[in-house]
């Protein structure tokens, strides 16, 4: 289903910049104001709302998405910036691989949610992190106002191949 | 708003030769910080560093470490090479917001920022960082620690791009990167301490507590001399000459200046190993 | 899953047909006339809607309780950031440009913004002292009780405001259809949005159509303030004829919308040497800001909590809400509980301290036993023996042992220090005494032409598991597979009105008339309440297919009851003034750098009784986020007002934890069901946010032997206190060295 875009919802401050990526697996082009962030591309201009804005300044991460294959806010890249790069977002995670967040209690309101199972579908896919960092650090960008984390850190490590990690 | 691109880093100081109001940007993660209502903001031309191949890589030297124009806090810190020679990068990249910023951050963008409460760049001034500035009329290189003139003012020309930051390595003992923000994970800092002892005496490098990331030169005399201190108290005058702490939004003149004092008593002047780092 | 993939649907997420975008533009000082609106150069403002006061086709109020705020400021302001213009626009970027460019020029007026002053007469904005209500409570003879009280201790304690940090900022989506204005968007209450809008738009019900979207949390800041916004943006939709979306920029939300209220409470409290209770005066003061909103009720359960899970004869309780120029406060978890509850549990542990007794001991002595009665003389008798809370939590804690332990290691280290710091308290779920009666909850549950249901309530699900429970709760009354159970999106067209999602109140007041409406269901269809499962299905199937495709809907209805046993007076604030309270302790453990008097939480115990777990993962999610949330109310959430305005409106500056800010939340449950809750069910949405704080702010005095009397208890206002009592030990300009 192609989305509408309503011109209205995006900045419009100077010549379009044409941007070519890899999106969710697929190549895409776009062609974006330059002061438009890569979130609002997402939202209005390709219809994915499943990246929120929680705060506008790189703080809740409820707007997390992968660049090349690492967690970044997507209010905080311009997105002229991704020319080339790899981007994933929410919409591109298996729901089996979110089974673990579902009974572990890792979502109550689910605004923070599509940025926390960015962040943690990525712990999971590099145990090897856990060498050097902990779990509550790695998802330290991701508030969550709900649950007060237990239930978050709990799936994460459930979905942790193997044993869990503290 | 407009934004310029370049391949090379030759073309870059061409672009900003010809207009030096032209702001270089590397990760964006400063100033994109409140973008929808930075309206003056989106009236200024960027360009854009990221496509730029090779103003990413660090390299390691025999004697230093090469940090690219782009390199990102990541970059780093998933370097084993950097735990083993340069720790308090690693310690002090970790504390810089969350993953999702240091995944985009990068060293250089810190420096230009030129923040009072900048993470990266008292841990790289403790190290004696130096700071490669590339024209159209050259190389210039300005040690880290004689980069900031005054409050968001700086020894660099807007003609002028910072191409690579190099970082001696050396012998250092009792290194400490100590951040105190309001939480442990995405703070800004209200006290930031970096010490180490190198061959040739101490280097103390405080944020947040002056306008400007600065070496505690008074400091570091002191603990250079020896002398035995009897308590935080006893850091004052030297932490007085050297800093000028302030009430702000985050904490207050007397927190900062007390917890720096006690820091730096039961830190540096201890004696003691910093638990955990060399 | 929804909310795990993206694809739960919130008000910002949606757009419909060509939309506009509202901004809001604010008063710029906390009181004064309005002198003029300058609409700044440059600017076509004929491509713009505007509204103001004089576009309100009824009467300029956001109605609540009162009809004191209005919708926009007409000629005067009370409080900065007071709504005063609005603007449409297609492009979100033009117009929150533009809204920068109208400009409010206020005369300014003498506006009073400390609560705990009393008001010069230039001041008083409110009837003729500033005082919002009133209430009183009493109990035996205090003033005689303490006379006689072999001891008596005095306590002065603080509360800070706190803001919401919903991860989803507040947001409207209005437009008009067929002459019904319709609203769309995050929001707690969607039948208080219909209540505010009729006068002011001058329509009755039919001419609006409230439709409650995913909301990403509300924990009361959106039972209130969505009035205002679905206000704004119908008067947008109205003028324009086009729909609008207002939806605000977390910056915006922060500084203007509703907060909870900051407090004042004093204690005097008489006790023997054994450390009964002998009398409790307690004074409890709030922040109403510039209009009433629901102070009056925020005051009231303040009160009602105010002298705690404890029996004692003599009680007085005074308080009062008070107006001031600050923007407006309002409903948030706890509504006035957390509050009172600061003051009582950490006055407690001040009184165990001058008594030489074990904080938990001083508990033990008092807590309520069935028989005894509360403030206000209510008799306590559900069967919950509140000793086993107490001990349970003291178990998981190793209390006795810890204590002495963290003592001992204390006294070793001079860098760290540890505290293990206690709370015991209750929290009566629902509204208030007549309360519910007033509200007269409806809830119905239809069935559907294909065998199964669906439940039709106001309630809102917003994270707390409403839709779960409600789907769990029917399903089980009728024996019908979960599947074949549909919860109604909240939409003002096709559900009754079941009240608001606030007090705690909605699974065990509302989730109980969902039982009683599948009862319903079940009587109409002629059905014995044996007939469960493939039973019920096939009767609800051979009543559509008897109805031969006449309209009409099988409909069961539960309208709410008093419960016989609630008995409230309003004029004297005695009786039952909750059918039923959840009981519990809670335990912190706290460690302190005295490098930075930076605390981080070790360990915490939330032991409460509930009546019943109607879902053990919910329910332990409701506790751990409560607790997080008062433990950053405690220590973390602070507020820098500049003449009445929020200055750290941004979450780099307005602080609440990561998830490596906390430790692991310790849950434990125990069951003693109340009969007329759904299944035997307790609130306990707002409970968890009663205990922590006292809780902490024992641990800390335990600590550092700091009076840890006002909150936000930061690491700078920490130092300064541990300063002030090195100087006043020594004598002289010294501060503490370590």
């Amino acid at each position: 289903m192609r989305p509408q875009v309503h011109a209205g919802d995006l900045p419009a401050t100077g010549p379009a910049i044409e941007v070519r990526f890899r999106l969710n697996g697929a190549e895409v082009a776009v062609e974006v104001d330059p002061a438009e962030r890569l979130l609002e591309t997402l939202r209005y201009r390709l219809g994915l709302t499943g990246t929120k804005e929680g705060c506008a300044e790189g703080e809740c991460g409820a707007c997390t998405v992968h660049v090349d294959g690492v967690p970044a806010n997507s209010c905080l890249i311009l997105t002229f910036q991704i020319e080339g790069r790899d981007i994933q977002s929410v919409e591109a995670l298996d729901e089996t691989a979110l089974e673990p967040f579902l009974a572990g209690g890792a979502t109550q309101c689910g605004a923070c949610t599509p940025g926390v199972v960015m962040t943690a579908s990525w712990v999971v896919a590099h145990p090897n992190l856990l060498q050097t960092h902990r779990i509550r650090e790695l998802m330290a960008g991701n508030l969550c106002r709900c649950t007060g984390y237990d239930g978050i850190i709990d799936s994460v490590e459930a979905a942790l191949p193997g044993a869990g990690n503290a | 708003m407009r934004v310029r691109f370049a391949e090379t880093s030759t073309e870059v100081c061409a672009i900003l030769a010809d207009d030096p109001s032209i702001v270089p940007l590397a990760g964006g993660t400063d100033l994109l910080v409140h973008w929808p209502d930075r309206h003056a903001a989106h009236a200024a031309t960027y360009l854009d560093l990221g496509r730029i191949a090779g103003l990413r890589a660090h390299r390691w030297t025999d004697d230093a470490l090469l940090i690219g124009a782009t390199t990102t806090y990541w970059d780093l810190i998933r370097d084993p090479r950097t735990v083993r020679e340069l720790p308090l990068l690693v310690e002090a990249g970790r504390l810089v917001g969350a993953v999702q910023i240091q995944s985009r951050g990068t060293w250089a963008g810190n420096i230009v920022n030129a923040s009072p409460a900048a993470d990266g760049v008292p841990v790289l001034m403790a190290y004696d960082a130096v700071v490669v500035l590339e024209s159209v009329d050259g190389r210039e290189e300005v040690p880290l620690a004689d980069f900031y003139l005054g409050y968001k003012e700086m020894r660099r020309s807007g003609r002028q791009l910072v191409r690579q930051v190099r970082v001696p390595l050396a012998t250092r003992r009792h290194q400490r990167f100590e951040k105190v923000g309001s939480r442990r994970a995405q703070a800004i800092a209200k006290v930031g301490l970096a010490t180490l002892e190198a061959e040739n005496g101490w280097r103390v490098v405080a944020a947040s507590l002056a306008p400007t990331v600065r070496r505690c030169r008074a400091v570091e005399a002191l603990l250079d001399g020896g002398e035995p201190l009897g308590g935080p108290d006893d850091l004052l005058p030297a932490l007085r000459s050297d800093v000028s702490p302030i009430d702000d939004i985050r904490s207050t003149a007397a927190y900062r200046e007390q917890v720096a004092a006690r820091l730096l008593f039961y830190g540096p002047a201890s004696g003691e190993a910093p638990a955990g780092a060399s | 899953m929804a909310k795990l993939t993206g694809r739960e649907r919130y008000v910002d997420d949606l757009s419909i047909g060509d939309h506009l975008w509202g901004a809001t533009v604010r008063s710029p000082c906390a009181r004064g006339r309005i002198r003029s609106i300058e609409f700044g150069p440059g600017v076509d403002w004929s491509k713009f809607t505007i509204v103001t006061a004089d576009d309100i086709p009824g009467r300029n109020a956001v109605f609540l309780m009162e009809y004191d705020q209005p919708a926009l400021a007409d000629d005067r302001v009370r409080h900065v950031h007071e709504p005063v213009v609005l603007l449409a626009h297609p492009s979100r970027d033009v117009v929150r440009r533009a809204a920068k460019l109208v400009a409010v020029h206020v005369d300014p007026e003498p506006a009073v913004l400390d609560f705990c002053a009393p008001p010069t007469s230039d001041q008083i904005q409110y009837g003729d002292d500033n005082v919002l209500k009133h209430i009183l409570v009493e109990k035996g003879s205090v003033e005689d009780a303490l006379a006689a009280a072999p001891i008596v201790v005095e306590g002065e304690y603080f509360t800070g405001a706190q803001e919401h940090v919903y991860l989803e900022t507040q947001g409207m989506l209005a437009y008009v259809e067929e002459g019904v204005v319709v609203i769309l968007g995050s929001m707690q209450c969607p039948y208080y949005v219909v209540k505010a809008l009729k006068p002011l738009l001058g329509c009755d019900e039919s001419g609006l159509r409230v439709i409650q979207t995913a909301t990403g949390g509300g924990f009361g800041g959106k039972e209130e303030y969505p009035s205002t916004i679905a206000a704004h943006a119908a008067l947008l939709a109205l003028k324009s004829g086009r729909p609008v979306k207002l939806v605000y920029d977390r910056w915006e939300d922060m500084a203007v919308t509703t907060k909870r209220h900051p407090a004042r409470i004093r204690h005097r409290t008489g006790v023997d040497e054994t450390g009964r209770l002998l009398a409790q005066d307690i004074e409890v003061v709030l922040d109403g800001g510039a209009y009433v909103t629901l102070s009056p009720v925020v005051l009231s359960r303040a009160v009602i909590h105010a002298g705690g899970p404890y029996a004692c004869d003599n009680v007085r309780i005074d308080g009062r809400a008070v107006f001031t120029n600050a923007v407006p406060f309002g409903a948030f978890r706890g509504f006035g509980a957390p509050q009172a509850y600061f003051g009582l549990e950490r006055h407690m542990d001040v009184v165990a301290a001058r008594l030489g007794f074990d904080p938990a001991e001083l508990r033990r002595r008092n807590l309520i036993r069935d028989g005894q009665s509360t403030a206000t003389s209510q008799t306590i008798r559900d069967g919950v023996d509140r000793e086993e809370v107490l001990d349970l939590a003291l178990r998981m804690a190793g209390w006795a042992d810890r204590r002495g332990e963290i003592e001992r290691r204390n006294a070793a280290d001079p860098l760290v220090k540890r505290g293990l710091g206690l709370a015991t308290f209750h929290h009566g779920a629902g509204f208030t005494g007549n309360g519910e009666v007033m509200l007269q909850s409806v809830v119905h549950v239809a069935g559907m032409p294909d065998g199964g249901i669906e439940v039709r309530a106001a309630s809102v699900e917003m994270g707390q598991g409403t839709t779960t429970i409600f789907t769990q709760l029917a399903a089980d009354r009728l024996g019908l597979d979960p599947d074949r159970v549909a919860v109604a999106q909240p939409d003002t067209h096709r559900v009754p009105d079941s009240g608001p999602s606030v007090a705690s109140r909605t699974a065990m007041v509302v989730g109980h008339l969902v039982e009683r409406a599948c009862d319903d269901l079940r009587s109409r269809l002629g059905l014995d309440g044996d007939d469960r499962g493939e039973a019920v299905s096939a009767a609800i199937r051979t009543w559509y297919a008897g109805a031969d495709g006449a309209p009409g809907e099988l409909v069961g209805e539960a309208v709410y009851v008093q419960p016989a046993h609630i008995e409230w007076n309003e004029e004297t604030y005695r009786g039952d003034a909750y059918g039923a309270f959840a009981w519990a302790a809670y335990v912190a453990e706290v460690e302190v750098d005295l490098r930075t008097c930076e605390t981080r939480v070790t360990d915490f115990i939330a032991v409460q009784e509930v009546g019943r777990v109607l879902n053990q993962t919910l329910a332990c999610g409701q506790i751990q986020g409560g607790v997080a949330q008062a433990i950053s109310w405690a220590l973390l959430e602070d507020f820098h007002w500049k003449d009445g305005a929020m200055q750290n409106a941004q979450l780099t500056n307005y602080i609440i934890p990561t998830s490596d800010d906390l430790p692991r939340i310790r849950v434990a449950f125990l069951e003693v069901p109340y009969e007329h809750g759904a299944q035997g069910a307790k609130g306990i949405g707002e409970l968890p946010m009663d205990g922590p704080a006292p809780a902490i702010a024992n641990a800390l005095a335990h600590a550092l032997g700091v009076e840890a009397g006002r909150i936000p208890l930061t690491p700078e206002r920490l130092l300064a206190e541990l300063n002030r009592r090195a100087e006043s030990a020594s004598g002289g300009e010294r501060r503490v060295a370590s």
